[in-house]
């Protein structure tokens, strides 16, 4: 039992995490992207999309490629959650608009297009089927790894779950090494730390804002498909998709901005979301409650952070701040 | 025309505009960009609905109308979630003021609601209705002050970021509300909220959403006179403006922070206590229902001025309904109004930048400069 509830764990958490490895990238760029609930939604949607209109214009299942299949939704997910980021860059960059409005506003956007298109994708390509289900799209994203069900519990752990789980973990990692030994990355965190510095030493300020955020927010989208493909089997609910927006958002500051402590800490918060399902008894209101632990455990990292004061600990320092070169 | 052309490949700068900070401009003209952003706007949605489904602009717009204006009940139906919009985004506009990111509002309102309907439940019947809706309502102003101070004590105590602080509250806030949506649900467990009914607002001759709006058109000009005439509303400001020179000029920035949250957290509950008991009659976790979130676009569109702001959460919640008016008739999914209403603030916030910097070509001045 305790390996099941592990594997649900991971796989709770696996949306969190791309979506909190890409606000990290966006956040340390001085960026706060309250957009990320609804770019994740797009991302989602995208990919269904695309999947669902490859599906449809198959004659029948076994004729799918399977790397078709598996690459059109990577790819429609990857532009349309980068489009988004793009809107929001186009507006806070170069528009210089206030961080948490748009972000917001693109949050109720983006979750518009996702439960609109989600509700009528079907009716708006003139299709007879009933209900959107990528059940066999969903089989090949769910392709666990070889050897999964031969190596008992070792096995059940660590092979068993489809490629974007390894995706979101190898994401996660790369990022942390771009973020802490390429040069990419300092020049990243000194225009999130202090945008003025970087301008004067030659970085292009605007180029790393716009880049961090678009590929942020394409990261944070595989989130969405992830969910929809291997998490909810191919099949599309409106608002299915839930808090997990926000949770992210969450999991940044769970993690003190570090893509390599968000991996752990998304099987954490995945272990805090599906632990009431284990315990015996208990009521339904009840489990309301466990859903509020992994926001509680957030505030109290936040304020933790907070007293110690550890400048390493710290979001970045010019974080939601606007930067006007013109205006120094 | 050759000869520009080749100042332009020849320019040593990058880009064929640069961008010169207005100094100000004419109200007229400000309001002239807002208009035609928002013309843009629609036109934008006109194309995008045409090309999604299909249907005849100028008849969605008028769909929309109707949909919004086209009967008595619908009238009040509007008014009385522009004053709760209202309402709200007054509550969370000193903190912005002050340039203190509450993003928490949603919270606040539900745990002010949470208040009110604890007090319809326990105390209904113990006293007369009166007396029971003034403890309805001082108790839900004094919890959203408390979920608003929670934030505001840590930042002013260690600096924690108070803009990722108050989005945490929300949700502790939901799930709280949640649970008791369900432990008093009918029967148990079941996710039907009780209907309140001891302590309801009572409806002024005849109207319902009558009470909740006069409530709110009081707290508008209060708020418009303590921002823009009290002693108080200019210590927000010059916090806002800059913190060193509020130190500088002996204002305690930390005592304004905390009492700024304080109000800002008790109009949430306020708007928390109409909600609950004027307009719904009872509680869900969803009766804020993104409100919060709302409330900071409008504040922010109205430029933190309440006569501006009454404007903004108007055409708000005017689109909002008229957008699920075109849902309904044409059969679409209801979502379709959070895409225009979407789009909609995208073109408003984009045309702040032309009111407040222009443009200046390039091009000009190279040429000048050779001459």
């Amino acid at each position: 039992m305790l390996i099941t509830i592990l594997q649900r764990a991971v796989m709770q958490g696996t949306p969190l995490l791309f979506g909190s490895t890409g606000e990290i990238l966006t956040e340390k760029s001085g960026h706060l992207n309250l957009g990320i609930p609804g770019i994740m939604y797009v991302g989602a949607i995208s990919g269904v999309a695309g999947s669902f209109l490859y599906e449809q214009s198959v004659a029948s299942p076994e004729l799918m490629n399977p790397f078709l299949a598996v690459l059109i939704p990577l790819l429609c997910c990857l532009i349309g959650a980068g489009l988004m980021g793009l809107i929001y860059c186009f507006l806070t960059v170069t528009l210089r608009a206030n961080q948490n409005v748009t972000g917001l506003a693109l949050t109720t956007f983006g979750i518009g297009i996702g439960n609109f298109f989600g509700g009528s994708l079907i009716k708006l390509v003139d299709s007879d089927v009933p209900s959107i289900a990528l059940s066999t799209t969903s089989k090949i994203f769910k392709t666990e790894l070889p050897f999964a069900d031969q190596l008992g519990w070792f096995g059940d752990i660590f092979l068993s779950y489809g490629f974007l789980v390894y995706v979101a973990i190898i994401v996660a990692i790369i990022s942390t090494y771009i973020l802490n030994r390429t040069r990419v990355g300092l020049h990243l965190r000194s225009v999130g730390e202090s945008p003025e510095t970087a301008d004067a030493a030659g970085i292009n300020v605007t180029k790393y804002k716009y880049l961090s955020t678009c590929i942020g927010s394409a990261i944070a989208g595989l989130g969405g498909l992830y969910y929809v493909m291997d998490y909810a089997n191919g099949v599309w609910s409106n608002n299915g998709f839930g808090d997990r927006g926000w949770l992210s958002i969450a999991l940044v500051i769970f993690s003190m901005w570090r893509p390599s402590i968000s991996i752990l800490g998304s099987i954490l918060f995945g272990f805090l979301y599906v632990i009431p399902t284990y315990i015996p008894d208990i009521s339904v209101s009840a489990k309301k409650l466990f859903e509020m632990l992994p926001y509680v455990v957030t505030i109290l990292v936040l304020v933790i952070t907070s007293i110690r004061n550890k400048k390493e600990n710290q979001p970045p320092a010019a974080l939601g701040l606007p930067y006007f070169r013109e205006e120094r | 025309m050759k000869k520009v052309n080749n100042s332009l490949h020849t320019s040593h700068f990058s880009s064929p505009f640069h961008i010169v900070k207005r100094d100000d401009i004419v109200w007229w003209k400000a309001w002239m960009f807002r208009v035609i952003s928002v013309i843009l706007a629609l036109i934008v949605c006109g194309v995008i609905t045409i090309s999604l489904t299909g249907i005849n602009p100028v008849k969605m717009y008028l769909t929309m109308i109707e949909g919004a204006v086209g009967t008595t009940r619908l009238v009040w139906n509007l008014f009385q979630n522009t004053a709760i919009l209202l309402c709200v985004s007054l509550a969370v506009t000193p903190a912005f003021k002050m340039r203190f990111w509450n993003i928490g509002a949603e919270g606040q309102v539900l745990i002010g609601g949470l208040a009110t309907a604890t007090c319809m439940i326990f105390l209904g019947g113990t006293m007369p209705t009166p007396l029971l809706i003034l403890v309805m309502l001082v108790l839900s102003i004094l919890a959203g002050a408390v979920w608003g101070l929670v934030p505001a004590y840590f930042k002013t105590r260690f600096n924690s970021n108070e803009t990722l602080f108050t989005l945490m509250m929300n949700y502790i806030a939901i799930q709280i509300v949640a649970y008791f949506t369900l432990e008093w649900s009918v029967p148990k467990g079941s996710g039907t909220p009780r209907t309140l009914e001891m302590g309801q607002l009572p409806a002024l001759f005849g109207q319902k959403y009558l009470i909740n709006i006069i409530i709110v058109v009081i707290i508008t000009v209060i708020m418009y006179i303590y921002l823009k005439y009290s002693k108080q509303g200019y210590e927000i400001s010059v916090v806002g403006e800059s913190e060193n020179t509020a130190k500088y000029i002996g204002i305690s920035v930390k005592k304004v922070m905390l009492r700024t949250m304080a109000i800002s957290g008790a109009i949430c509950g306020i708007a928390g206590f109409l909600l609950v008991a004027g307009t719904d009659h009872s509680l869900k976790s969803d009766t804020a229902g993104g409100r919060g979130f709302t409330a900071i676009m409008v504040s922010w569109l109205g430029k933190f001025n309440p006569l501006f702001m009454i404007l903004t959460s108007f055409l708000i919640v005017f689109l909002q309904k008229g957008a699920s008016k075109i849902s309904e008739v044409y059969r679409l999914n209801p979502s379709f109004s959070d895409i225009i209403t979407g789009i909609i603030i995208f073109f408003i916030i984009g045309s702040e930048f032309f009111i407040n910097y222009k443009l200046k070509s390039n091009k000009k001045e190279t040429e000048a400069e050779r001459c």
